[in-house]
């Protein structure tokens, strides 16, 4: 098989740079993620969350070669480019596992739609990769926000809606410059109202929640004997089937490859989906939006299964019509897994915020919720549901150096990133239009810094 | 008895006794009047029929009052979301619960929304509960319906009102007419906005034409217009300028097109959204005409955004122009108030000018200054208790107060949130009921 050219080219600066590639260099669409230089720095005197649930105060962060060296009080600095960030707070970079941006970018015009493949109720066959445009102004303001790492998914309008990737949140030519080395894929999948209304409307299945169901089995029984196909030939027993891209996704999925990102707003469906993911042996890593999940906070937390959700959204659509500020406080309070998402290029730039929301409402119930633990919503447990957990979302000594710092306490409305690094090089500073990444779209325009300015 | 039974008996309780009807005096807390008396600390308000009577520090207290002790807490005025169909809408995307939008041409700016609106919407308890007590409701417009029915350059009229239990909700109905220029005011004119204002031209025109020969008019004997009389009757207001003209309006050049044009008709206009309004700041300022400003967009979600930044409330706040918040939180969202407020205020604006710009301002943009924004004697008693600086988002309201009365603290989100708070599970969560 003869490569492209510019694979080739590229596999060989990657050789030349710290990061490592991907694991195969036959693999399409491979990361070509490289990290931008950087220095040895120490971030002196700050306020640390450090995203395992602890709180340091007067502490410093040691970052070189792109990882954390160390963390705690009165490090040496030694040879280190010393950042004084007395009176800041520190945290890791924030991850949002449910963003649009790229496939829904600004300005969103029908020429830019490009999140959501309409034309069937299982396209599991589309990566949301192919859809993204690197010049996305949202990319930028949501780095303004503290953002390090994001989730791009396909819309939800389908049961299945195709691969999500997970991005380093650095400017790139192509999202293969883009793409978290070695991250799995995501899987979008979406319960409720979107699919039954959307193909119901067109007189074709499902037009019931019951008829998403039973979308959702047909599909997992036709990637199961894909599978089992697949398995077989590899140990010489029959021949392979074609290669189908839609029950390759799946397949994936039931072999773990790919973690199942799940669309479900009711605790009655979510309660479903679970058992449909025990009949056919997968895991669901999250359920996103789960505006009921604190209704069935305790089955989540048994199946280890997390909730992405939004600090106040509700009313928009029946589904959401249960929606509680103190959602995220009573799952947390449950130790299921909690995660702050935005699913829009809004909320993706204040996900600190949103979990701010949450600790007032909680508060006005008497549950203390301290900011250690709610920095978890949008660091580690955000990491845990991208598989991303072991390379990044907490400060901790070998992990990349995605480090954001704030002016405050991150859960102050006044308080905001003042400077962001991805593996350890400064990628933005707020006092420094220099370190400010500029999208070609936003050239020429007063927006260049996402009004941040 | 459960919150439900006990918020009835409240309502009847306050009804049998004349709402505010006792003298409250609330103590001890900062009071950030908005008004000429500032902040003041250890500070009292003294509340009489539904009205505050005095406010100051060493005030002296009247026996048999009702205290309430808020030492330590911080009072602010009621907050006032400016936009919006609180009253109009319970679920987004159940068109029947949906009423502010006209379709078709039977009705144009005189479409009053004021007519369907629900005091008992769940979202009413819902925002109060987080300090709004006064709201602007709006009409808009929509995407066309299944039968092709477009909505109109004009959407109607909108009303302000009080988000308490006494049963006259209307503060001021027809306080604003709504028309659209922009990327909407195109879509619903045929293509344009040049087609947008040359609609609200012959619109006005007529209703101009319309009060001149209204005789010959009724006779039969005159010209057809553009828009229905009952449309042209609700323009004249707009006209004597009683009622401004609210238009939904983004892009600089368009604002400066709505400028001139109010100054061409002698109008009043008021402009919301707002995302360029900062490059014409000094020009707004000159006309004196008002933003209700989306606070936080910062990214050009289309081409009439694409200058939208943080720091908007700031530069025309500074420039002279009068800013209220809300164009980015309304209806189910209009408790991101104080979201917003806190924001401008990491982007430039001093804190007592966020306050403003969602008490004050907005009342003053739509006339009902004299009655609510601020805490001051003779104006309605409105207002909330706070634990701590309400532009926090830990922090929240421990009381609200309308017209005196303070209001139940319970909604549909509360009683979900008691019911599944509880970690009893020896019975189903539908028998956890109080």
């Amino acid at each position: 098989m003869i490569k492209p050219i510019s694979l080739l080219v590229f596999m060989g600066l990657l050789t030349a740079c710290d990061s490592s590639p991907d694991d195969s260099d036959v693999k399409p669409f491979a990361s070509r993620y490289a990290a931008l230089p950087s220095e040895t720095t120490l971030l002196q005197g700050a306020t640390i969350l450090t995203g395992t649930g602890e709180r340091l105060d007067d502490a410093d962060v040691l970052m070189q070669d792109g990882k954390i060296l160390a963390v705690g009080a009165n490090l040496d600095a030694g040879a280190a480019n010393v950042v004084d960030v007395n009176g800041m707070w520190i945290t890791p970079g924030v991850i949002d596992v449910h963003s649009h941006l790229g496939n829904y970018p600004s300005p969103s015009v029908n020429a830019h739609s490009d999140g959501n493949e309409l034309s069937s109720p299982n396209t599991a066959e589309v990566w949301a990769e192919h859809s993204v445009w690197p010049q996305d102004p949202g990319f930028v303001t949501a780095l303004a926000g503290g953002v390090t790492t994001l989730q791009i998914l396909p819309g939800s309008a389908n049961l299945f809606g195709g691969r999500g990737v997970t991005l380093k949140n650095v400017p790139g030519q192509s999202v293969m410059d883009m793409k978290f080395p070695n991250a799995p894929h995501g899987l979008k999948m979406a319960c409720g109202e979107n699919p039954k209304r959307f193909y119901g409307s067109q007189g074709r299945a499902p037009s019931t929640r019951m008829g998403n169901v039973a979308g959702y089995r047909a599909a997992w029984i036709a990637a199961s004997d894909y599978r089992d196909k697949m398995n077989a030939a590899v140990n010489g027993e029959g021949e392979a089937p074609i290669r189908d891209l839609q029950l390759e996704t799946l397949a994936g999925v039931l072999n773990g490859e790919i973690l199942v990102h799940n669309h479900c707003y009711r605790a009655d469906e979510m309660s479903v989906m679970l058992e449909i993911a025990k009949e056919f042996g997968y895991k669901v890593t999250a359920f996103h939006h789960g505006v009921e999940a604190y209704k069935i906070a305790d089955l989540l937390r048994e199946n280890d299964t997390c909730a992405a959700i939004w600090a106040d959204w509700y009313g928009f659509k029946m589904e959401a019509f249960d929606g509680i500020r103190e959602n995220a406080a009573i799952l947390d309070r449950a130790d299921a897994c909690t995660i702050m998402h935005s699913d829009d290029d809004m909320g993706i730039q204040r996900l600190n915020l949103e979990s701010a929301k949450v600790i007032g409402a909680a508060a006005r119930v008497g549950i203390d919720i301290p900011p250690e633990r709610a920095i978890r919503w949008i660091s580690y447990n955000a990491a845990k549901a991208l598989g991303i957990e072991e390379a990044t979302g907490t400060l901790e000594v070998g992990k990349m150096a995605d480090v954001t710092i704030w002016d405050g306490s991150p859960f102050s409305v006044y308080s905001t990133a003042q400077k962001v690094y991805i593996d350890g090089a400064l990628i933005y500073d707020r006092h420094d239009p220099s370190v400010n990444p500029v999208t070609d779209f936003t050239l020429g325009t007063s927006a260049q810094h996402g009004g941040a300015q | 008895m459960s919150d439900s039974i006990k918020f009835l008996a409240l309502v009847v309780l306050l009804i049998a006794n004349g709402v505010g009807a006792q003298t409250t005096a609330i103590t001890g807390a900062t009071v950030h009047t908005v008004g000429p008396a500032g902040t003041l600390t250890n500070a009292t308000i003294i509340v009489d029929g539904g009205r505050i009577t005095a406010v100051g520090v060493d005030i002296e207290i009247p026996a048999n009052v009702n205290r309430v002790d808020a030492t330590g807490k911080i009072v602010t005025p009621g907050l006032f979301s400016p936009l919006g169909q609180l009253g109009l809408s319970e679920v987004g995307a159940v068109a029947g619960t949906n009423d502010a939008t006209q379709r078709g041409d039977a009705f144009t700016a005189s479409f009053d929304v004021a007519e369907a609106f629900n005091p008992r919407s769940i979202l009413i308890a819902i925002s109060r509960v987080d300090g709004i007590t006064r709201a602007g409701i709006t009409p808009r417009a929509g995407a066309p319906d299944s039968e092709g029915n477009v909505s109109h350059v004009l959407s109607g009229l909108g009303s302000v009102v009080h988000l308490g239990d006494s049963p006259e909700h209307f503060v001021k109905r027809g306080a604003v007419v709504v028309a659209n220029f922009g990327e909407t005011g195109s879509g619903v004119a045929g293509g344009s906005r040049a087609g947008a204002i040359q609609i609200l031209r012959a619109a006005l025109d007529d209703a101009r034409d319309y009060a001149r020969n209204r005789a010959a008019v009724e006779r039969g004997d005159w010209r057809d217009y553009s828009v229905s009389i009952t449309d042209l009757k609700a323009l004249q207001a707009v006209l004597a300028g009683n009622v401004p003209l609210l238009f939904n309006v983004d892009r600089a050049s368009d604002i400066s097109v709505v400028l001139d044009f109010a100054e061409e008709y002698n109008i009043r206009a008021i402009v919301a959204g707002g995302s360029e309004a900062w490059m014409v700041a000094d020009h707004l300022a000159a006309a004196g005409v008002p933003v209700i400003l989306n606070g936080i967009n910062n990214l050009p979600g289309n081409f009439d955004r694409i200058n939208a930044r943080l720091d908007s409330a700031d530069i025309l706040v500074e420039a002279g122009v009068k800013v209220a918040f809300g164009a980015n939180a309304q209806t189910h969202n209009a408790r991101l108030l104080t979201q917003t407020a806190g924001i401008s205020v990491a982007y430039g604006l001093t804190w007592d000018q966020a306050l403003e710009a969602i008490t004050l301002a907005p009342a003053e943009i739509y006339g009902v200054e004299k009655s609510v924004g601020s805490i001051e004697p003779g104006k309605d008693a409105d207002f909330v208790i706070w634990t701590d600086d309400p532009l926090e988002l830990t922090s929240y309201p421990e009381q609200v107060y309308i017209q005196g009365t303070a209001v139940s603290m319970a909604s549909r989100q509360t009683l979900l949130r008691d019911r599944y708070l509880r970690t009893d599970r020896d019975k189903p969560a539908a028998f956890r009921n109080k």
